[in-house]
């Protein structure tokens, strides 16, 4: 018995280093839990069977900062893997990082995989290629912020559901109305400085930041504390004294109030479809984010969350292969638009885009295209191209705060915004001087 | 007169005692020597390269109005949690004391909150008050008071202090215990022949006798607030609302690890290092005087 045992456990480990040589395995780490979770194994799974040279094992590292940071940290042990999920918060950190990281043009090249960096929607490449048009990171899941309405907590409330709510003057007479008919939660958001900062920026042509929100260089200096955001702010913060407008926390927290059917808009991204349609029991649809009537140049374009898919540096030439390999499968049309109609994340490539409209999504799962048009409705300018801010999660840290003390009626929405924008540059400062 | 053992040759005491030093030299030493150089520079989070800035870190960190906040937000933290752990930790020791029967029951059920991790402990008492799902605030809202530690920074730290003192009480508890078990019966019979009654027992004898135990308890719950708690205060109210609940070790912990500012955490942890240095000196100088061994 004792023989037998010692005799397998030989032959397995002289067995283990040959299954390894015949397939690379490619380490993958990412954010996603949940329906979001199972959808990203089930990717891996079906790349990992459709050829035999290569195995991605995925692992799953927490929320977004704690993926970052996990992966942060391999590096400096060089565990480091071979690709790792970054969101967009933390594109200029990777993207200051020479040596760290291995730039997804480079890989491609170098892999031979096809790859068409030409194929991606304007407003997502934008986000994660340099100047020169080299993409630095594969664009991954991205989505954009959009307004969910909960059309039975209309009718109860006594407002009609299909009111204009496309500027933010006709939300704010809803809002009265809702009020008025016994709401106790007329309006919700979740991640509110990305919704009710940055895109509000984006979506009304006005800076979040100088030196083109930071594209055009690290001497950046924040521009939050404009007429246009303290405008929006303060009228935000009004709503909040009045029980109009409910605050739930700093994530998307607000997103179980709303699923319970408590409340009656949303301001959360086009990724909240999967959880929505998942555990609403009340009718909802989806509309464009509202924007202020004669604020900037109306609505120009909103911009997108989410995260890219970064590879590490220090690794083999044949694995670096088996990477450009998967990648490569990841953007791939069938696989993309699949993506997008499970999870309400953008289309990234124009062809998975096309293929959801032909295959007849868009007509059965009205308003899931709302997102894509408010992206790609009107050219990038340079305040609505995205942000690239070093330390920005922290700098979000600091915007919440600030927020939290308009919200509690601690503070004007100017007072607040000068004191984000004057802490906010100090950590930008810092991050110029670390990436001199 | 002092006994004094003394060894022969240096071997053998360098040898007892070498453990004690290896220990201190891999886990304090080389650590703080560490923090102390890489204050003095601002990283990029990788470790790819770093820039000499000087003092420049600390004058960052004390120009910040809100890590000269943290100062007082961390003393008011430590005074709270000690107090809320140690007083009822006491009360509960003295009842239990009293128990002639079933005492054993009470002690471990008494003891059994020790054995929750404080992050855990974080998020069992954030559920009890979730604004949405909260059972407390279900009940508070019920006797019509809108409780919302989100936004409310009172609330906020109310909610840290009673999670991180919760499971601290059963550890002062198994002390307090322990240190009144050991109160001689006969002293405290003789005064109740003197017709003192139970409460002037315990200001007069049993308390000045339990005092060696309530210093040790009180540098031990003083240094557990300072540094154990940022599990608490993560899960609970990761700092907020306003920094209200930010204390100096959650600023080194999110600075840190979460905004990978390794420069500035470095500083910090410098400073507390010398706050810290200087707590203990104040207690082993000013307090112990008054605690009869």
């Amino acid at each position: 018995m004792k023989k037998s045992l010692i005799g397998t456990l030989a032959v397995s480990t002289i067995l283990s280093p040959l299954a390894a040589m015949a397939q690379t395995e490619v380490q993958f780490w990412h954010a996603f839990t949940g329906r979001l979770g199972e959808l990203v194994a089930a990717q891996v799974e079906e790349f990992n069977a459709s050829q035999s040279d290569y195995v991605v094992v995925q692992s799953h590292k927490g929320n977004y900062s704690e993926t970052l940071n996990a992966g942060i940290a391999a590096f400096r042990a060089s565990e480091q893997p071979h690709i790792l999920m970054v969101f967009e918060v933390g594109t200029a950190t990777m993207m200051s990082a020479k040596g760290a990281t291995k730039p997804v043009f480079e890989v491609m090249a170098e892999s031979g995989a096809t790859f068409d960096p030409d194929a991606y929607i304007g407003a997502v490449k934008g986000y994660y290629t340099t100047t020169d048009g080299d993409m630095l990171s594969l664009p991954f899941n991205s989505s954009t912020p959009v307004l969910w309405v909960n059309r039975n907590a209309f009718e109860a409330a006594g407002v009609d559901p299909d009111t204009d709510l496309s500027t933010w003057q006709n939300v704010g007479e809803t809002l009265d109305a809702l009020k008025a008919g016994g709401s106790e939660c007329p309006l919700v958001t979740a991640w509110q400085s990305w919704i009710h900062l940055e895109n509000f920026s984006a979506y009304h042509d006005v800076p979040f930041a100088s030196q083109d929100n930071g594209f055009a260089g690290l001497d950046t200096e924040l521009q939050l504390n404009g007429e246009a955001q303290v405008a929006h702010l303060t009228a935000m913060g009004e709503w909040a004294q009045d029980g109009k407008f409910i605050y739930t926390g700093r994530r998307n927290e607000g997103g179980a109030n709303f699923r319970a059917g408590e409340c009656a808009l949303f301001t959360e991204s086009s990724a909240g479809y999967a959880g929505i349609k998942a555990e609403a029991e009340f009718d909802f649809d989806v509309r464009p984010l509202p924007y202020w009537e004669g604020v900037g140049s109306g609505p120009q374009n909103t911009i997108i969350g989410g995260a890219s898919l970064w590879v590490m540096e220090g690794h083999e030439a044949e694995e670096y292969k088996g990477v450009g390999e998967f990648l490569a499968f990841l953007s791939s049309s069938d696989i993309q638009a699949q993506w997008h109609q499970d999870t309400g994340y953008l289309p990234i490539t124009a062809e998975a885009g096309d293929a959801t409209r032909a295959a007849g999504f868009y007509d059965e799962n009205p308003g899931t295209d709302i997102a894509v048009i408010q992206m790609t409705a009107n050219e990038p300018t340079a305040n609505s191209k995205g942000l690239r801010l070093g330390s920005f999660d922290q700098i979000r840290g600091i915007i919440d705060e600030e927020l939290e003390a308009i919200w509690a009626g601690d503070k004007s929405a100017q007072e607040a915004m000068d004191s984000a924008k004057e802490r906010g540059d100090a950590l930008l400062r810092r991050f110029e001087t670390a990436n001199r | 007169m002092e006994k004094r053992v003394t060894f022969r040759g240096w071997l053998l005491p360098l040898l007892l005692i070498a453990p004690q030093v290896i220990i201190s030299a891999v886990f304090f030493f080389y650590p703080a020597g560490q923090a102390i150089w890489q204050s003095l520079f601002i990283p990029d989070p990788f470790g790819l390269s770093m820039q000499y800035v000087g003092l420049g870190n600390f004058e960052f960190l004390l120009s910040d109005p809100f890590y000269r906040a943290s100062f007082v937000t961390t003393a008011i933290f430590s005074i709270l949690v000690t107090l809320c752990s140690m007083i009822p930790a006491l009360f509960l020791a003295v009842l239990a004391d009293r128990l002639i029967k079933g005492s054993g029951v009470y002690r471990t059920l008494l003891i059994w909150p020790y054995a929750v991790a404080p992050a855990v402990a974080g998020v069992l008492w954030l559920f009890m008050f979730n604004t949405r799902v909260g059972v407390v605030s279900w009940y508070l809202g019920q006797l019509g008071y809108d409780w919302n530690h989100v936004l409310n920074g009172g609330e906020a730290m109310g909610l840290v202090v009673v999670a991180s003192a919760w499971g601290r009480i059963s550890y002062n508890f198994l002390f307090f215990f322990a240190a009144l078990q050991a109160v001689p019966k006969s002293v405290i019979e003789a005064a109740a022949i003197d017709g003192a009654h139970f409460w002037r027992r315990f200001w007069t004898i049993v308390l000045p006798l339990l005092s060696p135990t309530t210093f040790f308890l009180l540098v031990v719950n003083i240094v557990y607030a300072f540094f154990e708690t940022f599990g608490v205060i993560h899960t609970i109210t990761a700092g907020g609302p306003q920094q209200t609940t930010t204390i100096l070790v959650y600023k080194v912990f999110s600075d840190g690890f979460v905004g990978q500012d390794l420069g500035s955490s470095s500083a910090q942890s410098v400073i507390l290092l010398i706050v810290v240095g200087l707590l203990t000196v104040v207690q082993f100088k000013f307090i112990e005087k008054r605690v009869h061994y």
